[in-house]
Order: structure tokens, then C-alpha cells, then sequence
């Protein structure tokens, strides 16, 4: 009897022992490396991206001894921001987090949970002056006075990306690539006539581009209450004649074979990539990668607009992420926070960032750099970017978008882009629900702000 | 013997033949693609033998890793392989010690309670992992154990199936065995340990590869479980490498490892094949 | 419930022996459990800040939903479609296998292989033979006039996770299958054929009858694996969409939960599906009880 439940005991301990001891106590030991104070940041970003973010905070560790950043890849923007979000629940939040921009309603709106950039700045670090940032990107992050509420860290927009071989074996001219909607139908006739592609076109972020940059671009907005900037009580209003009009054009494409559905998020991506599908509309931020891969000459323009709208072309709106500081943390790794929010946006750092990456440069200073060391000149497609979102003085519809729980509301928008073009429901039906379930989750999220 | 006429016997054959096949193409192409350039499996279409980036691409896998694995603190195939395995392994030896110690006491005793920690463990079969996901992730993020292989493994450390098997196995033992060897005087836990456990090898046979298998494949639980890359598996790995946002993924590092992945599971079951058959066919009748 | 007649008398001891088992469940299946019951009559923010007590509210709105209800149909045709594909074909497969005599034993290690490889994998290797861009099959089916794009046409998506999900799972069910058909006495068929039946007469007249415990046995874990465990397939394949048209129960919780922070909405969820996996259960246990264990 003794020695039965010494066994048990015995055997249950060893098994929980060997486990605990296989575990991970390696990873707080590892968090306190030469007695620097450690800031912990969490990013959405994979690939040479999530390389890249590493390799300058390997730089800014280098360059000072008090601090030490270590970043840690999420997987992906969505997860990034679960991760966050829980762990902030669970009260054991990171310092940084990089959240996507449709993340921004929510963070905005759970003030005990952020600190504003602006605040951190003005207390630990040297105060943002507005006037030297891109005010097109910073727009998005920033209240209507101009405060800095998270730090614009990787900006994007999307541009229209063509493959010129493809251009040229179809005899279409890639210098003169097309600028409107019924022109881009009408090249997409055209190679798909004459080689062997699937479809003429496709794009990524499907309601990023052709809802939410598509809306920018014609000038027309999401929802009221200026896209949400002036109030939680926002509603959406995207189902008017514009976007259903577009939205059964997409549908008519794709019925003739000259517009391919990709999928959510990046997945339309190997479909331009591999060759197939001459035409795609995707991040700036694409470029990189698809340098990378593609085995063809390539080139991008600015986003396609319907002609017959007033106000078209206006600008574009960026996506990507920006940095959060989340709250709960000593004075002292705010400092370092401050140290690292000054040394990401200085030119140098800012300028390679966005020369790497293809993503916008976030102060002018950046910008200037970059046109001096001659960047565009030899990537023009990255000025076609900036070009882009600076086009026209940003107005109400077109500065950014607002709204609590958007990653949620831009899923209802992909349903009913994906019910239309299944053939479940007509353009208008589609956007009709979509805004109907869209508003429900804006006012669930209005009242849980309250 | 039965001998049926040839045309039978042949197409019983073809039939076999194209199961078999069936089963064997998504491997083959995944193997296909793990030893050709990446650029090459965008060809349209893509090879369909085997290229020469064998030795590159493995190497690759097993130490460097690839895009979505980290940059230069990157993990290869070799940490993830190791993850799995603890990660296997653990939940293999926790499932089978404590639903051995728990089938003993439910069937070879009496005590009040019994059932109710019987109906207990029948719970768990209708709760999944996948139900209780996001209060256990608070749970665990309460208990400090995220990123770490307890944390890990402890939600997956209790099984039903085991439980049930042994319990199911135990009730088939003679209570003549369970009577002479109390009267040659031996305890509880001496029955356990040298009678009761030399007779179950078989269902603990089985249970290693099913569990093993079960430990092996986990996804959604190390999904969210660990963001720390040191404590990657496989499937993890591979996940991230296939979450794209901005970039490409590196299909022939992709399917390397995906063939790397496979390996021991199915080494594995095969190698085990006939005790694991005949445990998990026999104990039904 | 049934238990030895030969039992040791000890009192401390039993206890001992469950405790392991027992606080385990109590602490990371019941606990949790009970705190989604619990969660899904609140209202919380995303970072859990305010709590309010909403009564049935979330289950009225995710049952008002007419995609919540959809993606019940989902699921339950996942179940249908992978059990019966499964099961048909291993059933085939396995009648065959168990007639080829000893040069089975090829083959059965074949068939029997995927059984160790992961959902996940599973779903790599089926979404990288049908992707659009490099997949192998698609290209091969354009060829056939079909323009493979389970991105988009629901069909595609829904037949792509069953077939990645059935490759996955034939193993199983041909294990079960072959160890009923080896049961069965040789004698009774052998008498069969002595008075000329053919092969198809015999199984159908003898074998399959006899299968009728392993197949209903199979039904149930084939309904249960489709449930929870075509997740990762799910997961990486089609994401749920297009138009929700590949979005199960469990996919939901996830998708709702984790990835969309809708806290009540998604406990609601899961007490529903913890409602309807207590129905398969019961079932499946008063099955248990008639002795027929897996």
C-alpha cells in the first residue's frame, strides 16, 4: 500500500517535472540579457519584412546599452492583434504592438488599454512636430488635431501592377498602361484574346482596394460622420449606385473570363506572380516580393477610376500598420520606447525602410532623402505610390477610415463581395446586407465604448 | 481457400492499384516540388519529376529555415522536428500514465464517487480543445505558461479515448488472475505493476501511435499557445511560413518540411502497424 | 455502471489513482467550460475593460444569423460528405484488400499511411495540387475547360476540403473495415462460395451484415473528426469562404473569437456546439455501452 502510493506519487511528479523542465523557463531567462531593460515588441509582418524590423532593432540595440528591443513575429496582422489583445486581457501585454490599420477604431477606443505616441513623445522623448510627417499617412493614426494616437510605421497603398511582357506580346503599349476601368476591361480582352492567361486581372486585400481605396479614390464615402473620425455613432453608407456599379462590373468581368477572384487577404497573389494573370492591383508593399518571384518584367500605374465620376481620381488611403504602445509599463521602458520611436523615424532609417520595403516614407525628410540618393529614378513604381495618396488635398471621404471593430466590419464586407460574385446575391443585395450587419457590430462596439 | 476467376483477381489488383496511386500523388508532387527551385514550380506547369535542388533544399529546411521562420534568428526544420517531438511525446506519456493510474482505480476498486469520475472523464470527449479555446488560452496566460511546453501540454494531457480503451481492456481480465494474485499476497500496486501492465501491451501499443499522432499533428492549440519561435512546431512552421501579407512563400522549403513532417508519424504507425491494428480492431469485440 | 466482481478494498488509494485524471479535467476542461457559459450571457469590449450582463442576448443574435444557421448545415454536410466518401471508399478498398490474400500487405501499408499525416499537411498538399496559380491539377483541369478557383466558386471549396479532408481520413476506416472483414469466419463464407455465390453475392449477403456494428461505430467518429478536426484544413484552404460557403461551427468560434474579438458571440457559439456534441456522444455512448468500443 505504501509503496503503491509512492509510485503514484512518484511517477505522476516525474512526468510533471520532466515536463515543467522541458518547458520553456528559457524564455524569461533569455528576455534579461546584460541587465538592459528589455522592450518587447510584437509585429504581424513575416518574410524579408519581419527580417527586416528585426535587423533595425538589432541596429538600435547596437547602438545604445539601456535598452534592448526584441521582436517577435505573430504570424499575421490579425493574429498579431488577437495575440495583443489577449495578452493585454491576461495582463501580460508587450510594449510595442504593430496593428494592421482597420485595427486602429479599436485601439482608439480603449484609451486605459494605449498610450497616445503623442503623449509618450511629449513625456519621454522629443515631441512630434506633425509638420514633418506625410500628413496623408499620419491622417489615418492621428486625431482631428493632428496628435499622433500610434506611430505610422509601415504605410502602403495600393497601385495597379502590370506585367509588360505580357503588354508587349499582346501588342498594348506598357508605357501607356491603362487608367480607367473600361480601359483596363479592354486590355483585359485583349490579352486574354491573345495569350494564355486565365483571366486579364485580379487584386488582393479585396475590400481594402475595391471598397475602401476604391471609395478614397471616387471620392465617396464608407460611412458617415467623415469615415467615422468624428464619432462612434458612424454608419456605413458604401451600398449607393457607385459601389454596386462596380461591384456588377466585377461580377460581369469575372463571367466573361477577365477578372479572376484570388481570394482574402494576400492570396491573389501567385496568380501575377506565376504569369497567369497580367494585371493586379495590390500594396505597394508587394513589390518587394514580387521582384523576388516574378520570372517577368513589370510595372505599376495609379489605381483604375470610372471616368464618368466627379471628383475621381482623388487619392488613395494607405493600409499596412502602425506601432501601438500599450499601457501598463514603467517610466523608464517608456524612455527607451521614445529612444526607439525617435531613431525609426529618423531620415536615414526611415529612407532605407522605405527603399527596402516599398512601403510610404512617413516624413518628408524621408522622402527628400530618398529622391536625392536618386531611389526613384531607379524604382519609379515607389513614387507612383506617393504620387498617388498626395495627389489632391485629402478631403472628409478620403483621409481614412474610423470605425470600431473594422476587422470584423471588413469581413461582412468580404461576404457580400464573395455572395455577389458567387452569384448568391445581386450587387445590391450584397452591399445592402453587408452595411445592415456592417452598422449592427458599430453600434455593438458603440456600446461597449460608452 | 477460395480461388475466384481471374478477371476477379485482376481487377481487384487494378482497384488496389488505383487506391494506392490516389493516395500516393499529393505526396509525390510535394516531394517533386521539394527539390526544385522555387522558380521552377511557378513554371506553368510545374515539373513533374524530381529536380536537382534535393541535398540544397533539405539542408535549407533542416537548418536555415525559410521565409516566414525568422529572419536572422531563423529556426530550422531540426529546432521544429525537436519541438514536435517533446511536444508528441509528452502528450503521449501523460495520457497513457494518467489514464493507466485512473482505468486501474475505476474498475478494480469500489469507492464513493466512482462513477462521478467516470462521467468526468467522459466530459472531456465533448469538450475539445477547439471549444474551450479561448477561456483555456486565458487560463494558461493566467498560470504563466504560454510559450512553454507545460503550457503546452497540459490541456492535452487527459484522454477519454485511453481511459475508455483501458478501462474496456481491464474489464476483459479474469477476475480468476485478479484472485490468485491476491492470494499470493499482492498489494494493489504490485498487481499494477507486475501483472495488470505486462498484460496491456497491446492497448498501450495502440495508444502510443494514436496519441503520438494526436501530440504530432496539434495545430490550433500551438497556434495560439506559443509565439515564441524557439517553441515552434512543425505545423506551426509551416502555418507561418504559408501566412503570407506581403510576400511570397518559399513553396519548395515548404515542402520540404512538409515531408519532413510527415515522417515520423507515419514511420511510426507503419513500423507499429500489426500491434496497432490488432489493438484497435480486437478491443471492439 | 458495470464493474469487476474481484475488486481491492482500499480506501485512500482509489482516490490517488483518478486524482491525476480528475484534476486535470477539472481545471482545463470544466473551469474553462464554465467560464464560456459564462461569458456568453456578457457583453465585454475587446480588451475586456467593461462587462455587462446581456442575458440571452448573444444567442439570440448568433442564432438570428442567418450565417451562424448556415454554417450548422455546413458543418453537418462536411459530416455527410466526408463519412460517406470515407466510408465507401474504404469499405471498397478494404473488401478488395482482404480478398488479395498475402500480397495485401503492400497496399494496406499504402492506404494505411495517411492516417499519420496531419490535417494540416493534408491540407497542404491537396491546396498546392488545386491552387489556381501553381497547383498541378488545376492547370491540368483547364485543360478540360473547368477553371479550378475555390476562391471563389463554393463548390470548388467544398469539394477541395472534403476530398483533402476524406484523402486524410480513408485510412481510418479502411483499418476498422479490415480488422471487422478479418473477423468475420472463414467457414461462413467459404460455405457461401461452395454453394456459388460469387464474390459480389458474398459480401453483400454475409460480410456486410456482419460490418453493421463497425459501420455505425465509424459513422460517429467520422462525424465527430469532421467536426473539430477538418479545422486546420479549413484553416488553410479556404479560410471558411467563399461566402462562408466552407465556415463550420468550430471554424466560427474561432473566427468570431479569437480572430474577431466577439467574446459573448463566440461562448454562445460554443455552448451550442458543446450542445450538439453532448447529442453525437450520447449517442455514441449508449453505443459504447452495447460493447462495441473504439
Amino acid at each position: 500500500m505504501r509503496h503503491g502510493i509512492v509510485g503514484i506519487v512518484s511517477v505522476t511528479a516525474a512526468v510533471i517535472i520532466a515536463v515543467l523542465v522541458l518547458s520553456g523557463f528559457g524564455a524569461q531567462e533569455a528576455a534579461q540579457a546584460d541587465g538592459r531593460i528589455e522592450i518587447e515588441m510584437w509585429i504581424g509582418l513575416g518574410g524579408e519584412l519581419g527580417e527586416r524590423i528585426e535587423q533595425m532593432a538589432g541596429d538600435f540595440n547596437s547602438l545604445q546599452d539601456r535598452f534592448l528591443v526584441s521582436v517577435v513575429e505573430q504570424g499575421d496582422y490579425e493574429q498579431a492583434m488577437t495575440s495583443a489583445i489577449a495578452a493585454f486581457r491576461a495582463g501580460n501585454a508587450p510594449h510595442i504592438i504593430q496593428i494592421f490599420e482597420v485595427g486602429t477604431g479599436t485601439f482608439m477606443g480603449s484609451r486605459e488599454a494605449i498610450v497616445p505616441v503623442h503623449e509618450l513623445m511629449a513625456q519621454h522623448g522629443t515631441p512630434l512636430n506633425p509638420d514633418d510627417f506625410l500628413s496623408q499617412v499620419t491622417a489615418y493614426y492621428s486625431t482631428l488635431d493632428g496628435e499622433m494616437l500610434s506611430f505610422p510605421f509601415n504605410s502602403s497603398t495600393p497601385i495597379f501592377y502590370f506585367n509588360v511582357d505580357a503588354f508587349r506580346a499582346a501588342g498594348l503599349d506598357p508605357a501607356n498602361p491603362p487608367r480607367t476601368w473600361p480601359e483596363v476591361a479592354e486590355a483585359a480582352r485583349v490579352l486574354v484574346a491573345t495569350g494564355n492567361h486565365s483571366a486579364g486581372f485580379t487584386f488582393q486585400w479585396p475590400s481594402w482596394t475595391q471598397v475602401e481605396n476604391f471609395s478614397a479614390w471616387h471620392n465617396a464615402p464608407l460611412g458617415t460622420r467623415a469615415n467615422g473620425m468624428l464619432g462612434w455613432d458612424a454608419e456605413l453608407v458604401l451600398n449607393d449606385a457607385l459601389r454596386v456599379r462596380h461591384l456588377q462590373a466585377l461580377v460581369d468581368w469575372q463571367n466573361e473570363g477577365l477578372f479572376q477572384y484570388g481570394g482574402r487577404g494576400g492570396a491573389a497573389g501567385p496568380l501575377f506572380t506565376s504569369g497567369d494573370v497580367p494585371m493586379y492591383i495590390a500594396s505597394s508593399a508587394a513589390y518587394a516580393g514580387i521582384a523576388r518571384t516574378a520570372g517577368f518584367e513589370f510595372s505599376a500605374g495609379f489605381l483604375p477610376y470610372w471616368p464618368d465620376v466627379a471628383g475621381a481620381p482623388q487619392n488613395s488611403i494607405i493600409g499596412g500598420g502602425s506601432l501601438w504602445v500599450m499601457a501598463g509599463h514603467t517610466d523608464e521602458e517608456y524612455e527607451g520606447i521614445a529612444m526607439f520611436f525617435d531613431y525609426l523615424s529618423s531620415p536615414e532609417v526611415q529612407a532605407d525602410w522605405h527603399q527596402f520595403t516599398g512601403y510610404l516614407p512617413i516624413t518628408y525628410a524621408a522622402w527628400e532623402l530618398s529622391r536625392a540618393q536618386g531611389f526613384y529614378d531607379r524604382v519609379p513604381i515607389h513614387n507612383t505610390a506617393i504620387e498617388q495618396i498626395t495627389l489632391n488635398v485629402p478631403t472628409e471621404n478620403s483621409r481614412g477610415l474610423r470605425f470600431g471593430m473594422f476587422p470584423q466590419v471588413r469581413n461582412v464586407i468580404l461576404d457580400g463581395m464573395e455572395a455577389a460574385l458567387t452569384g448568391e446575391m445581386t450587387p445590391q443585395q450584397a452591399l445592402d446586407e453587408a452595411v445592415v450587419r456592417g452598422n449592427a457590430i458599430l453600434r455593438e462596439f458603440e456600446r461597449t465604448v460608452r | 481457400m477460395i480461388t475466384d476467376p481471374v478477371r476477379v483477381r485482376i481487377v481487384r489488383h487494378a482497384a488496389l492499384v488505383v487506391g494506392c496511386t490516389v493516395v500516393m500523388v499529393p505526396i509525390y508532387m510535394a516531394f517533386v516540388a521539394s527539390t526544385l527551385e522555387l522558380a521552377q514550380i511557378f513554371e506553368r506547369p510545374m515539373p513533374l519529376f524530381p529536380g536537382r535542388q534535393f541535398i540544397r533544399n533539405y539542408v535549407q529546411a533542416l537548418v536555415v529555415g525559410g521565409r516566414g521562420l525568422g529572419g536572422a534568428r531563423a529556426i530550422g526544420a531540426l529546432t521544429m522536428v525537436q519541438n514536435s517531438m517533446i511536444l508528441a511525446v509528452g502528450i503521449t506519456v501523460s495520457k497513457i500514465v494518467i489514464s493507466l493510474f485512473s482505468s486501474f482505480g475505476i474498475v478494480f476498486f469500489r469507492f464513493p464517487g466512482r462513477s462521478v469520475v467516470f462521467w468526468l472523464v467522459l466530459v472531456t470527449l465533448m469538450l475539445p480543445v477547439e471549444v474551450r479555446i479561448v477561456p483555456t488560452y486565458q487560463l494558461v496566460s493566467d498560470l504563466r505558461l504560454l510559450n512553454s511546453f507545460a503550457g503546452l501540454i497540459m490541456p492535452l494531457a487527459v484522454s477519454a479515448t485511453a481511459t475508455f480503451l483501458f478501462r474496456q481492456y481491464f474489464m476483459t481480465i479474469p477476475d480468476e488472475i485478479v484472485e490468485a494474485a491476491k492470494v499470493d499476497g499482492a498489494g494493489p500496486m504490485r498487481f499494477f505493476t507486475s501483472i495488470l501492465l505486462p498484460m496491456s501491451r497491446t492497448p498501450i501499443a495502440t495508444l502510443v501511435v494514436i496519441q503520438f499522432v494526436y501530440g504530432w499533428n496539434q495545430y490550433l492549440w500551438p497556434l495560439i499557445a506559443t509565439t515564441d519561435r524557439r517553441f515552434w512546431t512543425l505545423m506551426l512552421g509551416l502555418s507561418r511560413m504559408l501566412a503570407t501579407a506581403d510576400h511570397q512563400a518559399d513553396w519548395h522549403i515548404v515542402m520540404a518540411i512538409t515531408i519532413i513532417a510527415m515522417i515520423p508519424p507515419v514511420a511510426l504507425v507503419l513500423s507499429m502497424q500489426k500491434q496497432f491494428v490488432k489493438g484497435l480492431t480486437e478491443s471492439d469485440k | 455502471m458495470v464493474g469487476k466482481r474481484v475488486i481491492f478494498g482500499n480506501r485512500r488509494l482509489p482516490y490517488l489513482l483518478v486524482a491525476p485524471e480528475v484534476v486535470l479535467v477539472l481545471v482545463f476542461f470544466i473551469f474553462p467550460a464554465a467560464q464560456a457559459l459564462l461569458q456568453s450571457v456578457f457583453r465585454e469590449d475587446a480588451f475586456g475593460a467593461s462587462r455587462v450582463f446581456v442575458g440571452f442576448e448573444n444567442f439570440r443574435r448568433v442564432l438570428s444569423d442567418p450565417r451562424y444557421v448556415r454554417s450548422i448545415w455546413t458543418t453537418i454536410g462536411f459530416a455527410l460528405a466526408v463519412a460517406g466518401s470515407t466510408m465507401t471508399i474504404a469499405l471498397f478498398l478494404s473488401a478488395v484488400a482482404n480478398n488479395v490474400g498475402k500480397r495485401a500487405t503492400a497496399y494496406k501499408t499504402i492506404i494505411i499511411s495517411p492516417y499519420a499525416v496531419a490535417p494540416l499537411v493534408a491540407g497542404i498538399l491537396w491546396f498546392f495540387l488545386f491552387s489556381p496559380a501553381v497547383g498541378v491539377v488545376a492547370y491540368g483541369l483547364r485543360g478540360f475547360g473547368v477553371q479550378w478557383n475555390h476562391a471563389i466558386v463554393p463548390l470548388h471549396a467544398f469539394s477541395l476540403v472534403v476530398i483533402a479532408a476524406s484523402w486524410q481520413r480513408i485510412a481510418y476506416n479502411f483499418l476498422f473495415y479490415l480488422g471487422g472483414m478479418q473477423s468475420v469466419p472463414d467457414s461462413l463464407v467459404e460455405s457461401a462460395a461452395i454453394d456459388g455465390a460469387g464474390p459480389k453475392l458474398r459480401f453483400w449477403q454475409i460480410v456486410f451484415p456482419l460490418l453493421s456494428p463497425t459501420t455505425f461505430f465509424l459513422l460517429i467518429m467520422n462525424f465527430i473528426y469532421t467536426f473539430f478536426e477538418t479545422f486546420p484544413i479549413i484553416h488553410q484552404l479556404t479560410q471558411g469562404g467563399p461566402s462562408n460557403a466552407t465556415a463550420t461551427m468550430v471554424f466560427r468560434i474561432y473566427r468570431d473569437g479569437f480572430r474577431g474579438l466577439d467574446f459573448g458571440g463566440s461562448a454562445a457559439q460554443s455552448v451550442l456546439l458543446m450542445g450538439f456534441v453532448i447529442a453525437v456522444v450520447a449517442l455514441q455512448f449508449r453505443f459504447v455501452e452495447r460493447k462495441v468500443v473504439y
